[in-house]
Formats: C-alpha cells, sequence, structure tokens
C-alpha cells in the first residue's frame, strides 16, 4: 500500500536521523572526554578539580531543578555535610582510607537528604525552596556550633591520603584522575538516571504535575527519589571537595552558597545536562579571573548582573540556546 | 530580685523587649513582603537589599547634606521607592508572566548587584548614625527600663502595619489593587491602569522596606550587608504566617522576636535559628502557614 509505504519511509528517515544526532552527541561527548584527559597537561590540575567539583555539585541539582521541577534553595547543606564529614573522618581517624571518607561523606548527605525530603517532598514551588532554604539555615547553624567543625575558622589540614592505601593523593596528577572519574561516575549516573523510563517520569513531573498524578504515578516517591540521589551527589561533590583543597569550611554551608549553584545551572542551561557543567565552568573561571585583576571586589555584583541578564534575556541557558541555534539553523 | 525559672525578671523583660523590637522590623519588613507577593505574585529576594538601601540613604543624606531624621522618615523611603518603581518597570515586568520562581531569581541578582556595588563603595564595617536628641534617654517601666527610641520603633511599626492593613483591606484603592491582580484584563476594561497600579504595588512595598531601614540606622550598624541575614528570616516569618496573609505576616513577625527575645535567656546560640525551627514544625503542621488560606 501506497500510505503504509510512505509512512515507513518517514519512519525510517526519523530513525536515520535519530541515528546521526546519537553518533554526533557520542563524538561530542568523546572530544570532552579526551579534553578532560589530557587537560591537566595544559591547566593547572587544582583548578580543574575545582571546576569538577563544581560542575558535580551543579548536574546534581539539576537532577531537581531541570529535570524534575523542584527548586531547592537549600543545597549547600548537602555539599557542606559532605565536606565536614570526610574531613572530620579523614583528619581524626588514620585508619580511614581516602575512598572511605568520601564514602562516608556520600552517605551522611544522602541520609540528611532522605531527612530533608521526608519534611519537603509534599511541598511544591515557593514553599519547596522556602523551606528547604529554612532547613538549611538549621544545618548551618548546626555547623556554626559543633566543635568539629572549627566554627567560624573551617576545617584545615585534612590529608589527602592514600586511595585504597596505595596511590599517594598528595600528587596532583594522580588526585585529578580520581577526581575526573569520580565527576564521571556521577554524571553518567544521572544521564542513564535522565534517560531511564523513571526520568522520563521526572519529565513528566516537571512538565504537568496533576497529570502525571492521575496517570497513577506516585509523584511524592519519584520525587523523594531524585532528591535524595541529588542531595547524595551533592554530598559527593563536596566530600570531593574537601580531599582536594585539604579544607572544609562554612561558606560551603552558607545559603550564598544555594544561591550560586542555581546561578551555575540556570546560567548554563538548566534541563540540557551539559548546561550545569558549563555553567560552573564560566563562574569558577569568572571568578578566578576576577579576582585576579582589578575587579576582585566587584565578583559579587558582577555575578548578580549576570544572575539577571540569564533571568531576563536567555532562560534555556547557555548550552540551551547553542541548542535551539543548531535544531534551528543546522539540521 | 524576682526570678523566673532561674532568671531575674529584669533581664526577661529585657531581652523580650529586644525581641520585640526586632520583631517590630521583621514585622514591617514582612508586610512589605506579604504585599508584594499577596499582590503581585512576586517573590521579592531584594528586600533585605532595599531594606540596607533605606538605612543607608538616610546616613548619607546626613553626612553629605545634613539632612535630619525626620526628613529622612519621608525622603528616605520615598527615593527607595522610586527605585522600586524602576526596578518594577524595567526588569519585573518582563517576567510577569513567568514561574514565579524567576522572579525570586531576578530578584537574587537585583539584590546582589546592590549589595555588591555598595559594598566597594563603604566597605563592609558599620557607619555610624546618631539618633536625635529627643530620643535620648528613657522611661522607667517599674519592672524594667525602657529607652524612647525603642517605644517609638514599636509605636511607628504599629501605626504604619495598621494603616496598610487597612488600606489594603477596607479602602477602595485597596479593592481596587486586589481586583487588579485577580484580574487584569477586567480591570484595564474597566478603565484602571493596572500595570501603573503593579508598580505603584511594588514601589510601596518597597517603601515599607526603606521605611524599616530609616527606623534601623540608629540602633543597628549600617552595613551594605546588614540585609542578607534578616532577609532570610523575615522569609521565614512571611512562609510561617502563610504567604501573603498581610495580617499573619505583621501578627507572626513581632511573635517571632518575641520568641527569639525568649530563646536568647535561655540558649542564646540557639537565637538565631530558633525561627527556622518554628517554620518547619508550623508547615509540618499546617502547610498553608498559621494565616494562610490555601493548602
Amino acid at each position: 500500500m501506497a500510505g503504509s509505504t510512505n509512512e515507513s519511509a518517514i519512519k525510517a528517515s526519523i530513525q536515520a536521523r535519530e541515528k546521526s544526532a546519537g553518533r554526533k552527541k557520542l563524538a561530542l561527548n568523546l572530544v570532552l572526554l579526551a579534553l578532560l584527559l589530557i587537560a591537566p597537561a595544559v591547566m593547572y590540575p587544582v583548578f580543574l578539580m575545582k571546576i569538577l567539583c563544581f560542575a558535580l555539585f551543579a548536574v546534581a541539582f539539576n537532577l531537581l531543578l531541570g529535570f524534575t521541577g523542584l527548586l531547592s534553595f537549600g543545597h549547600a547543606a548537602f555539599l557542606a555535610t559532605g565536606g565536614y564529614t570526610t574531613g572530620y573522618l579523614l583528619s581524626t581517624y588514620s585508619g580511614v582510607t581516602t575512598e572511605m571518607g568520601i564514602l562516608a561523606g556520600t552517605g551522611a548527605a544522602t541520609l540528611l537528604g532522605l531527612a530533608f525530603g521526608l519534611v519537603t517532598i509534599r511541598r511544591q514551588g515557593i514553599y519547596f525552596a522556602m523551606i528547604t532554604l529554612a532547613l538549611a539555615q538549621l544545618v548551618f547553624f548546626f555547623f556554626v556550633q559543633a566543635e568539629f567543625t572549627g566554627g567560624e575558622d573551617g576545617m584545615h589540614g585534612v590529608p589527602r591520603g592514600y586511595l585504597f592505601g596505595l596511590v599517594d593523593l598528595e600528587n596532583n596528577t594522580a588526585m585529578y584522575y580520581l577526581v575526573l572519574a569520580i565527576f564521571l561516575f556521577g554524571y553518567l549516573l544521572v544521564q542513564r538516571t535522565v534517560n531511564s523510563p523513571f526520568g522520563q517520569v521526572l519529565k513528566a513531573i516537571k512538565q504537568n504535575e496533576p497529570r502525571a498524578v492521575s496517570l497513577g504515578y506516585n509523584v511524592n516517591w519519584y520525587k523523594m527519589v531524585a532528591f535524595v540521589m541529588s542531595a547524595g551527589l551533592a554530598g559527593l561533590a563536596g566530600s570531593m571537595k574537601t580531599v582536594v583543597f585539604q579544607l572544609a569550611s562554612l561558606n560551603d554551608a552558607h545559603w550564598h552558597m544555594s544561591g550560586e549553584v542555581i546561578l551555575m545551572t540556570l546560567l548554563g542551561g538548566s534541563g540540557t545536562l551539559l548546561g550545569p557543567v558549563v555553567g560552573a565552568a564560566f563562574v569558577v573561571n569568572l571568578e578566578y579571573y576576577l579576582s585576579q585583576g582589578a575587579l576582585g571586589d566587584w565578583v559579587d555584583a558582577i555575578l548578580g548582573g549576570i544572575f539577571i541578564l540569564t533571568v531576563i534575556a536567555f532562560r534555556s541557558g547557555i548550552v540551551g540556546e547553542v541548542q535551539k541555534f543548531i535544531r534551528k539553523n543546522l539540521s | 530580685m524576682t526570678m523566673i525559672l532561674g532568671v531575674p525578671l529584669a533581664v526577661l523583660f529585657g531581652q523580650l523587649l529586644l525581641g520585640l523590637i526586632n520583631g517590630a522590623f521583621y514585622a514591617l519588613l514582612s508586610l512589605g513582603l506579604a504585599v508584594i507577593f499577596g499582590l503581585l505574585k512576586i517573590i521579592n529576594f531584594a528586600h533585605g537589599a532595599l531594606y540596607m538601601l533605606g538605612a543607608l540613604t538616610t546616613v548619607v543624606m546626613f553626612d553629605a547634606f545634613g539632612i535630619n531624621y525626620w526628613v529622612a522618615l519621608f525622603l528616605a523611603p520615598l527615593l527607595v521607592g522610586v527605585v522600586g518603581v524602576l526596578i518594577e518597570y524595567f526588569l519585573l515586568r518582563r517576567i510577569a508572566h513567568e514561574d514565579h520562581i524567576y522572579s525570586l531569581l531576578l530578584t537574587f541578582g537585583i539584590a546582589l548587584v546592590i549589595q555588591g556595588v555598595l559594598t566597594n563603595i563603604y566597605g563592609v564595617s558599620g557607619l555610624r548614625y546618631s539618633m536625635p536628641d529627643v530620643f535620648q534617654g528613657g522611661v522607667n517601666l517599674g519592672f524594667m527600663f525602657m529607652p524612647y527610641y525603642r517605644g517609638w520603633v514599636i509605636l511607628m511599626a504599629l501605626l504604619v502595619c495598621f494603616g496598610t492593613w487597612f488600606m489594603i483591606e477596607k479602602t477602595k484603592l485597596g479593592s481596587y489593587l486586589r481586583a487588579g491582580t485577580e484580574d487584569s484584563q477586567l480591570m484595564q476594561g474597566f478603565g484602571i491602569n493596572v500595570p501603573l497600579l503593579v508598580s505603584l504595588t511594588y514601589g510601596f512595598g518597597v517603601m515599607l522596606a526603606a521605611f524599616a531601614g530609616v527606623l534601623a540606622a540608629p540602633i543597628y550598624s549600617v552595613t551594605p550587608v546588614m540585609g542578607s541575614h534578616i532577609l532570610i528570616v523575615v522569609f521565614a516569618v512571611v512562609v510561617i504566617g502563610g504567604m501573603g496573609s498581610i495580617a499573619g505576616a505583621v501578627i507572626t513577625g513581632l511573635l517571632m522576636g518575641v520568641i527569639e527575645g525568649f530563646t536568647k535567656v535561655f540558649w542564646p546560640e540557639f537565637s538565631s535559628a530558633v525561627i527556622f525551627l518554628v517554620m518547619v514544625v508550623v508547615l509540618l503542621i499546617r502547610p498553608s502557614g498559621l494565616f494562610g488560606k490555601e493548602a
């Protein structure tokens, strides 16, 4: 029949196009991976590690904002919990190896995420943002008061230790590849989650929650899992950050940090996988180069200006805008 | 000396009075937030920065032009109110039809810019501002000593809060406002300039913040970052009161100030966090806040 051949022809052409798009994406990812692998040869590894830590933080955050539609204004709490837990264990117990410390930090943040989730997950929109903020303030208070964090002074001199008791992480190159591996683990985990049937439900919740409910999905359970995952990965980023810089401070727990990760995600492109990575790289670079130059004192004002510009002019972020451009002009 | 729970009565009342003063500021600030959110559905993260702008304007006007407290009480809110109208006109209006979350992010950016710029000009150490001579001294209430200025702050805050509530809930202008935000097209059809109304409402909410700033100038240390912490507390107050409920914001503001004062007596370190704990508990029991209507 003419109709069916026509249909199958269209189908084939769609499949072919999807296949080629998938191939292009794979090629792009491989190029990026190669760049990350050789990066320490041309750039200062500690700086790269900082970018990767914040990138993982933003990727974790984006799982909520970009793919589930939940704006958490308390993610600093998870970053700090991961960081402090790891820092405390590594500096107090010599028997704890680095990977155990990082795992413990991630676990602590995951548990905290569970606790936050139990309180907040039924709330929506603004309320969700405000309650996560309030809870994060309580956590901040705890870290200010608790003795092991060093209060206002922060926690210093955390040993990097040996990976599996073998690889000396004082070596920046070794440290870099560990951080890269952890980052890739987090990134691929989020990618896998988002593209799974589970991720489809999350996107459905973001687009139209009442409809997702009416289709019979237990929306709160899906949100809860996404929230706990996001908290755990944010904690992993914090743990890594503590090991890399050998310190943990109240800055990580302050609500400004929760604001900064929103900026990174939004600026790079929320709802895209690569967006938060680009956003984090952009913000970390910006802060670094501004602090080097004459505009050092203007970092906050400039970040604020970028925030305003992003919200007003390009809400889909850098990666989102590029994708739009490609879709419009190149395909 | 009379003791309650092992605390001298005078100390207890002293802390309660301090709490009430803080509560007066919370009430004024959360009132502004509630007006802006209740009528415009804008979450104004710049509120703390605009409160700071009110205080800073007062100090700078005095230092540069010798403009005194009484004039500043009117002039500073007016000037900052104009800034508010400009913010609404040039920025907030562009995202009026987007998700409310974007208004939060946009005003967060605005707050960063205002704070960042002023920190560069004035530094982070406090600027001094002396209160008018009339307010020197105080009155002995028998159980405690009450400085005049503190009494003035409480009085002014209560007056302004009541006036605002009355205007919005009981007058014709208030009913236009509420109707204009409920169904702006219909109100436009009736010949009412809704965009202007929106600008003025935002400006008014901002004026309330700046007014609180002027009141704060003589007793708190005036720095470009003074609005940053209080903002978060005030947000908690608004959420506890029920977002958008005007009376709720005022009552909760005063109440939270007093609770903070009480906490300061028994566990000083916890006083900066107690409001957030109250917020969590309230929201677990009443998700829409103490005075909120919808779930």
